[in-house]
């Protein structure tokens, strides 16, 4: 036999890398959920009482008008964010004059005084319409439901106005100049040309805001609105099972959003299309 | 050529800030016309293509495209702006082709080549459709249809770019350096599909940096400098026997 070439490669083997340190990162992970899951064992929590009300009448009814008030109010939100993200954009001061305003006062106050303020209209406005042709008193039309899809609507389009504004900057200028050699208006190239591909900006966090929308629906409980954690605090005043019916809530708001999650996913790799990558969300780069 | 110009451009000025972009360009451009348009960068050739098509408002002077007064409605003496639904329309008498293509991302190459027949001329999906299948045909890209632009080469899309201005109809292309963008391999298929386009008599106005394309295509050569049009004629006579210093500088700088 010969004396094997020290530049022969064929009988080299990869090794793989360790990865101590993911290993090490599961083990005191998984240490530190031991613990949280034995004080919770431990813990004074009738575990029954949860299952008893997880699917309570009130709960459920609570649970409805919760993903209700979400998808309206975000409705409503993005309706606005875009028409005040094209008022800001626009050439015409005075539309320009009206959104910046907008975006200002309705960022700039709480969204608890937003909602107490729409649900007293009544005090300052008793009556609603246009003079001559339709009148209504105020307490009739406003609702807790009403105050509510106002109140959040209405802010949250504050945020996605400059949510969009942001993915419009984002498409190539080029885009719509092409668009305009092809004999396309403004509108028909916004909504042709430049929403769509604004899109894959806009939808990421369009869907963190429709998370925090579920959850904010919560503080509606303010001005009488019978989202979950309201009807889940009215039970804990009549029976005390305090945590019982917060852990009843908690797991709802935990399922309404893990189905948002998964649904985040589907519409951000469709509008992902064309976009060069069947990957909507890539990692952070790796190091090799 | 014959019949009304297709372009008239009179004493046309442009203003950048301080900047003089175009100081007093006159034009006309005949039917079925190849004019290429040379010159520096800076030179003002793109700014004066975009003003044809009004991508740019000009700030003096007047332009005719097959006719009409661009950007105004004439009342007597007075010029009346157009709204951006009349300049749209406008607009729909020439095409465009873009150094840097500027095909919709999000739409595939069919896709692309109907956006405008169909949500703009509306006309019938199927129409649209069959009449995209033949530009693509044209271009040497009937493979390509359902390919999305960041999956074309260079070369691919300016040609899809092409084909999505043709299908409009127009009766003038315009074409803003469309070679310059490209690697210098893929350059030749480009200009080939605009040589067969020059030889259905299509009206073509092309600032390019292409000097043997304008040689052989072009029935004028326009030099520009400074915002200026500083001769204009035979591409022969521009090319080969320039009269003025700074013609020949740009021409023998440019030529190797």
């Amino acid at each position: 036999m010969i004396a094997p070439s020290p530049y022969s490669v064929a009988h080299l083997k990869h090794v793989r890398r360790p990865h101590w340190g993911r290993w090490l990162a599961a083990a005191l992970i998984l240490l530190a959920f031991a613990a949280v899951g034995r004080a919770f064992a431990e813990g004074q929590i009738a575990w029954n009482v949860v299952a008893q009300f997880l699917t309570a009448p009130a709960i459920l009814a609570g649970l409805v008008t919760t993903v209700t008030m979400t998808f309206w109010a975000m409705a409503l939100g993005i309706v606005l964010g875009i028409l005040f993200a094209i008022m800001v954009m626009s050439a015409n001061p005075v539309l320009r004059g009206v959104s910046a305003f907008y975006i200002w006062f309705f960022r700039g106050t709480p969204l608890l005084l937003q909602l107490l303020l729409w649900f007293n209209l009544a005090l300052i406005l008793p009556r609603l319409g246009i003079p001559g042709l339709f009148m209504v008193r105020t307490v009739d039309v406003m609702t807790p439901f009403v105050a509510t899809l106002l109140g959040l609507g209405i802010n949250q389009g504050a945020y996605t106005a400059e949510v969009v504004r942001g993915g419009i900057l984002s498409v190539d200028p080029g885009q719509s100049e092409a668009a305009k050699t092809i004999g396309m208006t403004r509108l028909v190239t916004l909504r042709r040309i430049v929403l769509p591909q604004a899109m894959r900006v806009i939808l990421p966090p369009i869907g963190n805001e429709v998370i925090s929308m579920v959850k904010l629906t919560s503080i509606a409980s303010v001005i009488q609105y019978a989202e979950i954690l309201r009807n889940a605090q009215t039970i804990y005043f009549a029976n005390a099972r305090v945590i019982e019916l917060l852990i009843v809530a908690a797991f709802w708001y935990l399922a309404v959003v893990t189905v948002l999650s998964v649904g985040q996913y589907f519409v951000e790799k469709h509008f992902a299309r064309g976009a060069g990558t069947s990957r909507p969300r890539p990692t952070l780069p790796r190091q090799t | 050529m014959s019949g009304e110009p297709m372009v008239i451009a009179v004493e046309v000025h442009k203003y950048f800030g301080a900047l003089h972009a175009l100081d007093n360009v006159s034009l006309e451009v005949a039917p079925a016309e190849i004019l290429c348009v040379i010159g520096p960068s800076g030179s003002g050739k793109s700014t004066f293509l975009r003003c044809i098509n009004q991508l740019e408002r000009i700030d003096g002077g007047a332009i005719w495209v097959d006719g009409a007064l661009a950007g105004y409605r004439r009342v007597g003496d007075a010029l009346y702006p157009l709204s951006d639904r009349e300049i749209a329309r406008q607009r729909l008498s020439s095409g465009m082709v873009f150094q840097r293509f500027n095909l919709f991302g999000h739409m595939t190459a069919l896709e692309n080549v109907i956006e405008g027949p169909v949500t703009v001329q509306k006309r019938r999906r199927g129409e649209a459709v069959d009449q995209a299948r033949g530009l693509l045909d044209r271009v040497g890209l009937a493979d390509k249809r359902d390919a999305y632009p960041a999956e074309l080469s260079g070369g691919q899309q300016q040609r899809v770019a092409i084909a999505r201005a043709l299908a409009m109809q127009p009766k003038l292309m315009l074409f803003d350096e469309p070679t310059s963008a490209l690697d210098p391999e893929l350059v030749g298929e480009v200009l080939a599909v605009m040589r067969d386009l020059a030889l259905s008599r299509m009206t073509m106005i092309v600032v390019t940096h292409e000097l043997g394309f304008a040689r052989e295509v072009a029935n004028r050569v326009v030099f520009m400098d400074g915002g200026r049009i500083v001769e204009m004629g035979a591409p022969q006579e521009i090319l080969s026997q320039p009269q003025h210093q700074r013609t020949k500088e740009f021409i023998s700088a440019v030529l190797p």
